[in-house]
C-alpha cells in the first residue's frame, strides 16, 4: 500500500492509500474523488482521468503508452508538461510521495 | 412519509445515480440493490483485459466500501426486486421483504439475447453480459480448445480476440453480410474481417446457427443452415440484449423494447425515472431525432444517470451528451464519437492498411458521427467537434493527415 495525494480542484487535499498494482484512476473512482471520471475503466479511450503530476520527474513515472499522448492531445483542461492519464500510472512502493492535482475539468 | 432513493440495479448506471443524488443535495436515504452478489464493477473490460487474465477483479470494482459509506448509500447485493407497488410507493424484494420509497430510479441494463435453436441449453453455452458470465467463459477457455463465436457485434468479436489471445482456435459465425454490420459502414467492417483473419480467426458471413450439437449433455460444435458443421468445445453466444423493462411494465409504465423515458430521464411517474441500458429515450444524436433509442454504452449510462438524478431531485435537464464509445480487438483501438446512421455519406481519412484511419460521416453535409481506428486524437477531437455539426472540407480528406479540426467549419 501507497499514500496518493489528490489535491483537488477547489484545493481540498485527500489522502487515498492505494494497494500496488491499481492504477491512481481506479483508486479516485473507487474513493470518488471529485474530478476523474475515469469512464473507460482504464481502456484507455476516453481521456476523462487527466491529471498534474505534482511531485515526481516524468521519469520516475511509468513510461507513457503512444496513445496515452495521442489521448492527451484532447483533454478538456489545460495541457501541461505534467499531464498525465491517471489510468496509466499504477501504483508501487516506486512511486512513495505521489502527489496529483486534479483539472478544472475532464469533458 | 420516507424520505429515500431507491435505485435497482447496482451497475454503471445505478452507482452512477446514486451517488449523483447526493451531488444534487439530497439527504435522505440512499438504498442501492442490486440482483449481483459482486460489488459493482465495470463491465467493459470483461470481454477485453479481465478475460485474458490481463486487468485482475480488484481492478474492476466501481466504488469502495469506504466510498458508498461516506455517501451514506446503501448497498444491498444479492437482492432482486420482483415488483414495484407504485400506488404503494414500494418495491418488493424477493422473499417479500417490502421497502418504501420517495424517488425510485430503474437501472436495471439488459439481459442477453439467447439463441432459440435446438440444443441452446447444453453444457458450453456461455455468453458474456456479466461478471459470472466471464469467469465461466475464462473456465471454459482454460478447458477447451476450439470456440464458435456466434455473432459479430462488438461483444462477440472482443471474445473472439481475447480467446485467441488465450490460444484457442476460434470461428466467428455473423447472420448478416458482413461483421457489425449494424453499427459499422462497409469500409470498417471489411478492416475487422481482416484484422480476425490475419489473427486465424475463421469467419463465416451470411451463416446461419441451426443447431448446437451436443455430446453427452456438452456442445460438440454447430450445425449451420447450409449444413456446415464446425466442432467446438465451447459456444459464445454475443446476439444482442434485450432491455431489462419486464419491472416498469408489470408496474403500469409504459415501455417499448426498453423504459420509456423523456428527455430528462423520467418515466410518466414524475418520481420515477431510468437510465442506462434499459431506458429508451430521446436523443438529439439519433439519426431520426424524434425516434426514442436505447443506447448500450458506458458513456450514456453515466451521463443519463447524472441527468436522471437532477431531473428526480428538481432540476430537470437534457439528456445530449455527445455519444461515445470504444472497443478493443487484439492491439486494435477502435472508437466512434456520434451516432450512425445507415444512409450517412462516409468519407475516409488516414490508410486502413496502416491500422490508422477514421471514417467520417456526413449526413445532411455536416459531420455527424467518426469512427477512428488506432487514432484516439481525431476520436477526442471528434467527441468536442460534433457538438457544432461542422461542415467537412471535402477536398482535403483524403491528403490532410493534421489534426480532424483543420478540416472542419463552422459552415
Ligand atoms: C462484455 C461487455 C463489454 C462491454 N464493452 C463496452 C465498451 O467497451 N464500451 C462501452 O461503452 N460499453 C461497453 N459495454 C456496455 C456497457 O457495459 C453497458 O452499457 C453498461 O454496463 C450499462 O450499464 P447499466 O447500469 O445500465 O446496466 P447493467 O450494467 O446491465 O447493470 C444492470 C444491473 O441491474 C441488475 N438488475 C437487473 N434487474 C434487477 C432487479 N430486478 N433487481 C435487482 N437488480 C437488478 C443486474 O443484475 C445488473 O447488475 C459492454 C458490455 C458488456 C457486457
Ligand atoms: S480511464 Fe479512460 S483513459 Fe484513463
Amino acid at each position: 500500500m501507497t499514500d496518493v495525494t489528490f489535491i483537488l480542484h477547489d484545493g481540498t487535499r485527500r489522502i487515498v492509500d492505494v494497494a500496488d498494482g491499481i492504477s491512481v484512476m481506479q483508486a479516485a473512482v473507487m474513493e470518488n474523488i471529485k474530478g476523474i471520471d475515469g469512464e473507460c475503466g482504464g481502456c484507455l479511450s476516453c481521456a476523462t482521468c487527466h491529471v498534474y503530476v505534482e511531485s515526481l520527474e516524468a521519469g520516475e513515472l511509468p513510461a507513457k503508452d503512444p496513445d496515452e499522448d495521442a489521448l492527451l492531445e484532447g483533454v478538456a483542461a489545460e495541457l501541461r508538461p505534467e499531464s498525465r492519464l491517471a489510468c496509466q500510472i499504477v501504483m508501487s512502493p516506486a512511486l512513495v510521495g505521489l502527489v496529483v492535482r486534479v483539472p478544472e475539468r475532464q469533458v | 412519509m420516507v424520505d429515500r432513493l431507491v435505485v435497482i440495479g447496482a451497475s454503471h448506471a445505478g452507482c452512477r445515480l446514486a451517488f449523483a443524488a447526493r451531488e444534487e443535495g439530497f439527504e435522505g436515504e440512499v438504498v442501492l440493490i442490486g440482483a449481483e452478489t459482486a460489488p459493482p464493477y465495470q463491465r467493459p473490460p470483461l470481454s477485453k483485459g479481465y478475460l485474458k487474465g490481463s486487468v485482475p477483479l480488484a481492478a474492476l470494482r466501481l466504488k469502495s466500501d469506504a466510498a458508498f459509506a461516506e455517501a451514506r448509500i446503501t448497498l444491498r447485493l444479492g437482492t432482486t426486486v420482483t415488483a414495484i407497488d407504485r400506488a404503494a410507493k414500494e418495491v418488493v424484494l424477493a422473499g417479500g421483504e417490502r421497502l418504501a420509497y420517495s424517488k425510485l430510479a430503474l437501472t436495471t441494463g439488459a439481459r442477453v439475447r439467447r439463441l432459440s435453436v435446438p440444443g441452446a441449453d447444453l453444457d458450453g453455452v456461455l455468453h458474456m453480459r456479466d461478471l459470472a458470465d466471464a469467469d465461466a467463459l475464462a473456465a471454459a477457455a482454460k478447458a477447451g480448445r476450439r470456440a464458435v463465436v456466434v455473432g459479430g457485434g462488438f461483444i462477440g468479436l472482443e471474445a473472439a480476440a481475447s480467446l485467441r489471445g488465450l490460444g484457442l482456435d476460434v470461428a466467428v459465425i455473423e447472420a448478416e453480410p458482413r461483421l457489425s454490420a449494424r453499427v459499422f459502414p462497409p469500409r470498417l467492417s471489411e478492416w475487422l474481417r481482416d484484422l480476425h483473419e490475419a489473427h486465424g480467426v475463421t469467419v463465416r458471413l451470411g451463416a446461419q446457427v441451426v443447431e448446437i450439437v451436443g455430446r453427452d449433455g456438452r456442445v460438440a460444435g454447430v450445425r449451420l443452415a447450409d449444413g456446415t458443421k464446425v466442432s467446438c468445445d465451447l459456444v459464445v453466444v454475443g446476439i444482442g440484449v434485450i432491455p431489462a423493462d419486464d419491472l416498469a411494465r408489470d408496474a403500469g409504465l409504459a415501455v417499448d423494447r426498453g423504459v420509456l423515458v423523456d428527455a430528462s430521464g423520467l418515466t410518466a411517474d414524475p418520481d420515477v425515472a431510468a437510465a442506462g441500458d434499459c431506458a429508451r429515450h430521446p436523443n438529439p444524436w439519433a439519426p431520426r431525432p424524434g425516434a426514442p433509442i436505447v443506447l448500450e454504452s458506458v458513456q450514456n449510462a453515466a451521463d443519463q444517470a447524472r441527468v436522471a438524478a437532477a431531473a428526480l431531485f428538481g432540476r430537470p435537464t437534457v439528456h445530449d451528451a455527445v455519444p461515445w464509445f470504444w472497443s478493443d480487438q487484439y492491439d486494435a483501438k477502435i472508437q466512434m464519437a456520434g451516432l450512425p446512421d445507415p444512409d450517412d455519406e462516409i468519407l475516409l481519412r488516414g490508410d486502413p492498411a496502416s491500422g490508422r484511419f477514421s471514417l467520417l460521416h456526413l449526413r445532411d453535409g455536416r459531420l455527424a458521427a467518426v469512427d477512428s481506428v488506432g487514432w484516439p486524437q481525431d476520436h477526442m477531437a471528434a467527441r468536442r467537434l460534433l457538438a457544432t455539426r461542422p461542415v467537412v472540407d471535402r477536398a482535403r480528406v483524403e491528403t490532410h493527415t493534421g489534426p480532424l479540426a483543420d478540416l472542419c467549419s463552422p459552415g
